[in-house]
């Protein structure tokens, strides 16, 4: 596995899951493929659909209606697949942690490997997130 | 001809938000539309009345990261229509600074969308490249880009450092060149005006009788503006106008946005003006809230929110209602969505500027595990014989 990892450290393709954020982490996201930030010139591509990602963005705190689908694409992704919570909501629960609406933590519904905090995390912070995913596959 | 369906959603590519839309078409063109929501649904009104009034403020804040000013400004209008409580000039000046800073990002943002979903990422970048200094003058007068917390009961929490005021005139003047720029773009690009003219009419009928708000509203001609109507905060003491265009289409929803955004600057700049001459407090202490209820309304990016608090003396609402303006707004889709063609209908959704997270503010919840046991089968059987004697007596 370790020679997988090496080579998809060059090129990250993310898929955007949105599991009942405030909207916030997602533009956040998005602007991270806009000139300011341009993260494609690392390599890292926003993709449409689940079956090209190698890494997920988890946004938000996963409602009882979402979960089943979170898991759902988590299943979908090929394998080796890595997840990045994005924001205090995959975290913690931010304020929602007491919701009638809420499982739990989004980590009881799929694994993540890696936790970016804030609310909303800075674009800065993401890219050093995602680096430091970049720096364990390699090893 | 076959009718088939379509479904696009919860994950599609082009959504941001999760949520599930079934397109009913025959061929090429669109006969039905249904839409199911929940995906988003967090339950703020319920986590609110476990709150304290300021932590509400900051709670509520949370409902949507686009609309982060518009929906704690509201919800310290309604607590300060309880007691009507008494606003220094300074802080109204403030909170109309930000919530006019947040229109501006919240259109260009939807500009940018709008580009990227009738495939003309150009626009996407450029509206979004212009959209940053504006996240930039907000880090320097609250500390974040998003989500600024400035918003208290009686006041706003933060003040403009006067020195920052120099630095914020020279990024703004940087924005209203770029925004002439994109009015013009916006006026005379071909790709804009065959893509996007003509395309899901929402009439004048249509849009009064699905009572539609904001920009969705007066892009087919209704003058409605609760900033002019019910002028709350500073917007009785600036100058400004209402945009109001007649078509209905998808272009001039884009054209009332692309203006207004113009007149938001009119109104930063004026509020800057006036901050670097008015001085005095910022926060009006209220040390506590008296039984009553109190609405209070903001005429945010999309429309009209309204936020309804009810308190019985303590420290935290009773009943919290939140109705957000894509909550009115989303329905018009039967209106413009159904005869036009498929390639059309993506951004005919995303013309009303939806806000799912705003929009999600109950659940219905089925219980299929539940069987029912035996005393309710008892009362639907004795029901039953009810609604047959009452049809028979009335027979």
């Amino acid at each position: 596995m370790g020679w997988y990892n090496k080579r998809l450290s060059k090129s990250i393709w993310v898929f955007h899951v949105s599991a009942s954020p405030c909207n916030n982490c997602d533009i956040e996201i998005l602007d991270l493929l806009t000139p300011r930030y341009d993260v494609e010139r690392f390599g890292i591509k926003l993709v449409g659909s689940v079956r090209h990602a190698d890494v997920l963005l988890v946004s938000g705190v996963a409602n009882n209606k979402v979960a089943p689908k979170v898991k759902y694409l988590y299943e979908q992704a090929p394998k080796p697949c890595f997840v990045v919570g994005v924001g205090t909501c995959p975290a913690s629960g931010c304020c929602f942690k007491k919701s009638y609406n809420v499982p739990g933590k989004v980590e009881e519904t799929i694994p993540i490997n890696l936790y970016i905090p804030g609310c909303p995390p800075k674009p800065e912070a993401m890219i050093e997130g995602v680096v430091k995913l970049v720096e364990v596959l390699n090893g | 001809m076959s009718k088939n369906i379509i479904p696009v959603g919860p994950f599609h590519p082009l959504l941001e938000e999760a949520e599930y839309f079934t397109l009913k078409v025959d061929g090429e063109k669109v006969i039905g539309i249904d839409l199911d929501i929940g995906w988003m649904h967090r339950g703020h009104e319920f986590i609110s009345e476990t709150k304290t009034f300021t932590q509400s403020i900051y709670l509520v804040e949370r409902i949507c990261g686009i609309c982060s000013t518009s929906h704690p400004l509201a919800c310290v209008h309604a607590i300060e229509d309880i007691d009507n409580i008494e606003i220094p000039i300074r802080a109204r000046y403030i909170r109309t600074l930000i919530g006019e800073l947040e229109r501006i990002h919240s259109h260009l943002l939807w500009i940018g969308l709008a580009g990227h979903f009738i495939g003309y990422d150009t626009l996407w970048m450029w509206a979004w490249k212009y959209r940053e200094p504006v996240l930039q003058m907000f880090e320097i007068i609250s500390g974040n880009r998003n989500h600024y917390g400035m918003m208290r009961v009686g006041g706003v929490a933060k003040d403009v450092d006067p020195s920052s005021i120099p630095k914020l005139n020279n990024i703004l003047d940087d924005i209203a060149i770029k925004m002439d720029m994109i009015a013009k773009a916006a006026n005379d690009d071909p790709v804009l005006r065959s893509r996007l003219v003509g395309v899901g009419v929402l009439s004048h009928e249509d849009a009064v009788r699905f009572c539609a708000v904001g920009p969705t509203s007066r892009a087919s001609g209704i003058p409605a503006d609760v900033r002019k109507d019910d002028p709350g905060d500073a917007y009785d003491l600036v100058e400004f106008n209402t945009i109001v265009l007649k078509n209905g289409d998808v272009y001039d929803k884009l054209v009332v946005r692309v203006l207004e955004t113009l007149e938001s600057i009119k109104i930063v700049r004026q509020c800057l003006d006036k901050l670097k001459n008015i001085n005095g407090p910022i926060l009006n202490n209220v040390k506590e809230i008296s039984p009553g209820e109190g609405i209070g309304r903001y005429e945010a990016p999309r429309g009209e929110v309204f936020h309804y608090i009810r308190s019985d003396g303590s420290n935290r609402p009773v009943r919290h209602k939140v109705r957000a303006p894509s909550y009115v707004n989303i329905p018009t889709f039967e209106a413009s969505c159904i005869g036009i063609p498929i390639a059309d209908a993506l951004i005919t959704l995303a013309a009303v500027d939806p806000c799912y997270c705003c929009t999600e503010r109950s659940i219905k919840i089925v219980d299929s595990s539940r069987q029912p046991t035996r005393i309710d089968l008892l009362k639907i059987s004795r029901d039953k014989t009810d609604y047959l004697r009452r049809q028979i007596n009335g027979n």
